[in-house]
């Protein structure tokens, strides 16, 4: 039981970077009807929104110390972050410290800003082309995105690490009843979790609860016909567009310190959030959500040894096994609307 | 010609002329010049050239004419380069077994995962095959080691038992790959004046391999067959109302694509006896789309355009630096030189990917037919300017090669 628990556990993080991403390219696909490629992209650029706010942060000029002396005898030269002489050195360290979850707020504007220049740069003159022509534009644009950032920041993982209080796990067996010490859960891991929650529990709620969310809904299902009552749909989703390159861009700033950042981290989560939407059924947003936990878990459990004793290699393949086994046997998804994307 | 119209004969001698005149055409600069590492004249790139235009005339009969998008198509090019490698392992490093096991292999393969996969079109044909090709990617790496060597990848070794060949040479080396005692790395080299041509043995194996390929495909893209699977493109829906089971048709050309894709894994083991899992990573399919788009889906000689056009860059983009580029630009004030430098930086070098994409979105948003689109369109528009000078009116030359 509390190895089922721990496996349930351990894919909840993986799940929730899929669900954030499937979730992104739902509401892209089901707003603007447009495949984009370059989701797994702004995944990857917002998880270098924290490294870079972390090298802002971490920005520092020598300043000689008299009181110490290096080994030759020489005052010591020590490097000080900017952020240590404006805000003491304690909030400066804890700043610092805390720059992962600091980058949040770093990362919304530069998210949006990207999104809006997406869509109305690239991605509108695409509503009226076909399929494929939509998947091979945003694949390149993903390629170029994903060298620019290669320029900038080398080929090599960044390691970028969580807040200090954040590091460790905790002892969650004990906290439901069962032995100590059987059931440990990183505490990030948990933190990332309950940001995903968040966000999809945010976005859900915007599009149900607001009369802006409501025009979205009305337009996703009738774009036409919204239009014809004089409602500027496309500015609408155009502002869709900014918000799930927002969800994406967090997803990544999130996962940071679970995974140090690289150029091609979003194209490997981009494949396995494409069979997750598919999974789930295209255009269905509560079915990318349960489809990205889902085969989050299923993936983890998959991994366990004695899973992979009877079927070897099993955890390598499930998640593709699974979608192959869907799309054979429910074409359009588990959650997928009917007549969506069908064929 | 074998049955080509005369347009078509046209388009086959002239391919037949430039692969068979490659070592000069593509050694334009003479040794040690400045420009002479814009030569493309080596072994081993043209080699590339003629086994990557294999794999994207192969995926064009199946995107260019049904227009079904397979973004697994490299898991056919590594099957076949693993039937390959144990093909010279078990029988003989001759390269005709392991070619022809290659595509038997990969032609099986591909009914399969064909089979399953047409059931859908549009997007999710696509994730299909991407999700067949990862899974091959995944099991070679970790379960099925025993075949394919996991990370080491497939190589010969001198305890194979090759039953029909020998296991290792009287010196006690690994046998070279050959064609019926012709060596692939075997080359002749001809200096003439400042310039070296080379001409070898495994690039002209490769050539005919590629001409009858290409030969095979006119055949298929005039053929009635052809003409069905065009007809899937534009309206599969028509086409069933019709009474016609469209499903088949299209499979034939998956196989067909298959088989292609694994005799180009087969020619690019016969040139280098290995074979990884790498080659069926999910970006290795990625790259023969881009080669059949830049340089035109559907039509004939583009994919073979678009497949040496990425290789060369790949190879001699790749190479240019900081250095080279300074010495071009030495006329240059000194701080503008360095701007020029180190605008270009980031496009040269370890980030030609980066030039890649720009050009790929270039051409997928302004030119949607490819590179040929392009030729064409200047081939109208020099049309156009020529007869308007003669004052005739102007026709556009309708041209689909």
């Amino acid at each position: 039981m509390d190895a089922i628990i721990l496996q349930i556990l351990n894919g909840l993080d993986k799940g929730s970077a899929y669900a954030l991403i499937a979730l992104g390219l739902t509401l892209i696909f089901g707003t603007l009807g447009v495949v984009n490629f370059a989701h797994g992209a702004l995944f990857m650029i917002g998880a270098f929104c924290a490294v870079t706010l972390n090298r802002l942060l971490s920005l520092s000029h020598q300043v000689v110390d008299e009181t110490r002396t290096d080994f030759l005898g020489n005052p010591l030269r020590v490097d000080i972050p900017y952020v240590y002489e404006w805000f003491g050195p304690e909030v400066g360290a804890t700043i610092i410290d805390w720059s992962v979850p600091l980058a949040i707020l770093f990362a919304i504007p530069i998210m949006i800003l990207i999104g809006l220049a997406m869509e109305r740069g690239l991605i509108k003159h695409f509503y009226k082309r076909p399929h494929a022509d939509q998947i091979l534009v945003t694949f390149g644009l993903a390629i170029v995105l994903q060298e620019i950032i290669k320029a900038f920041y080398g080929a090599n993982p960044i390691p970028t690490p969580a807040p200090e209080a954040f590091v460790g796990s905790f002892d969650f067996g004990a906290l439901i009843g069962f032995d100590p010490l059987t059931i440990m859960y990183p505490y990030w891991r948990l933190v990332y979790f309950s940001f995903a929650i968040i966000i999809i529990a945010a976005v859900f709620a915007f599009l149900r609860y607001t009369t802006f969310g409501m025009v979205v809904r009305a337009g996703m299902a009738d774009r036409e016909t919204v239009g014809l009552l004089g409602i500027n749909i496309d500015k609408r989703f155009t502002i869709m567009f900014a918000i799930a390159a927002c969800v994406a861009g967090l997803a990544g700033v999130m996962y940071t310190p679970i995974l140090s950042p690289n150029y091609n981290m979003g194209m490997n989560f981009l494949v396995l959030s494409f069979v997750v939407v598919v999974v789930g059924g295209m255009g269905s947003l509560p079915g990318a959500v349960a489809a990205g936990f889902l085969l989050g878990i299923l993936e983890s459990f998959a991994s366990r040894a004695e899973v992979i004793d009877i079927i070897p290699g099993i955890n390598q393949v499930i998640i593709y096994l699974v979608a192959i086994i869907v799309l054979l046997t429910r074409p359009r998804g588990l959650l997928g609307r009917k007549g969506v994307m069908e064929e | 010609m074998l049955g080509l119209n005369r347009k078509d004969s046209g388009l086959f001698l002239l391919v037949i002329c430039l692969t068979a005149l490659a070592p000069f055409l593509l050694n334009p600069f003479p040794e040690g010049s400045e420009l002479a590492q814009f030569n493309a004249g080596y072994p081993d790139l043209m080699q590339r050239f003629m086994i990557f235009g294999i794999f994207a005339i192969g995926f064009n009969i199946l995107f260019g004419l049904t227009g079904y998008l397979s973004f697994g198509h490299a898991a056919f090019l590594g099957v076949g380069s693993y039937a390959g490698v144990w093909m010279m392992k078990l029988l003989t490093v001759n390269v005709v077994p392991a070619i022809i096991m290659s595509v038997i292999v990969a032609g099986l393969f591909s009914l399969i995962v064909g089979f399953i996969s047409l059931r859908r079109s549009g997007i999710y044909f696509s994730i299909l095959t991407l999700a067949f090709a990862q899974m091959s990617f995944a099991l070679a790496y970790s379960v099925l080691t025993p075949i394919t060597n996991g990370e080491t990848g497939l190589q010969l070794s001198l305890n194979d038992p090759r039953i029909l060949g020998i296991s290792q040479t009287v010196d006690g080396s690994i046998p070279a790959a050959n064609f019926f005692g012709i060596e692939m790395r075997d080359s002749l080299e001809l200096a003439m004046g400042g310039w070296l041509f080379t001409f070898n043995a495994g690039y002209y194996l490769a050539a005919i391999v590629m001409l009858i390929s290409f030969y095979i495909a006119i055949r298929i893209f005039r053929s009635p067959f052809g003409m069905m699977l065009r007809a899937v493109k534009s309206n599969q829906q028509r086409m069933s109302y019709t009474g016609l089971n469209t499903r088949p048709y299209a499979l034939t050309a998956f196989v067909i694509s298959g088989m292609y894709a694994g005799l180009a894994g087969g020619l690019m083991v016969a040139m280098d006896p290995l074979a990884g899992a790498e080659r069926m990573y999910w970006t290795a399919s990625g790259e023969v789309v881009l080669m059949t788009i830049l340089g035109g889906a559907g039509t004939l000689l583009g994919p073979i355009i678009g497949a040496s056009a990425i290789k060369y860059f790949e190879n001699i983009f790749s190479k240019i630096n900081d250095t080279v580029l300074h010495g071009w630009f030495s006329f240059m004030p000194d701080g503008l030189q360095d701007f020029v430098v180190a605008i270009i930086h980031p496009f040269i070098g370890k980030g030609w990917h980066l030039t890649l994409g720009l050009m790929f979105m270039l051409v997928v948003i302004f030119l949607p037919g490819g590179l040929m689109e392009g030729i064409n369109r200047l081939r109208i528009w020099f049309g156009k300017r020529i007869n308007g000078r003669q004052q005739t009116p102007d026709h556009a030359p309708a041209t689909s090669s």
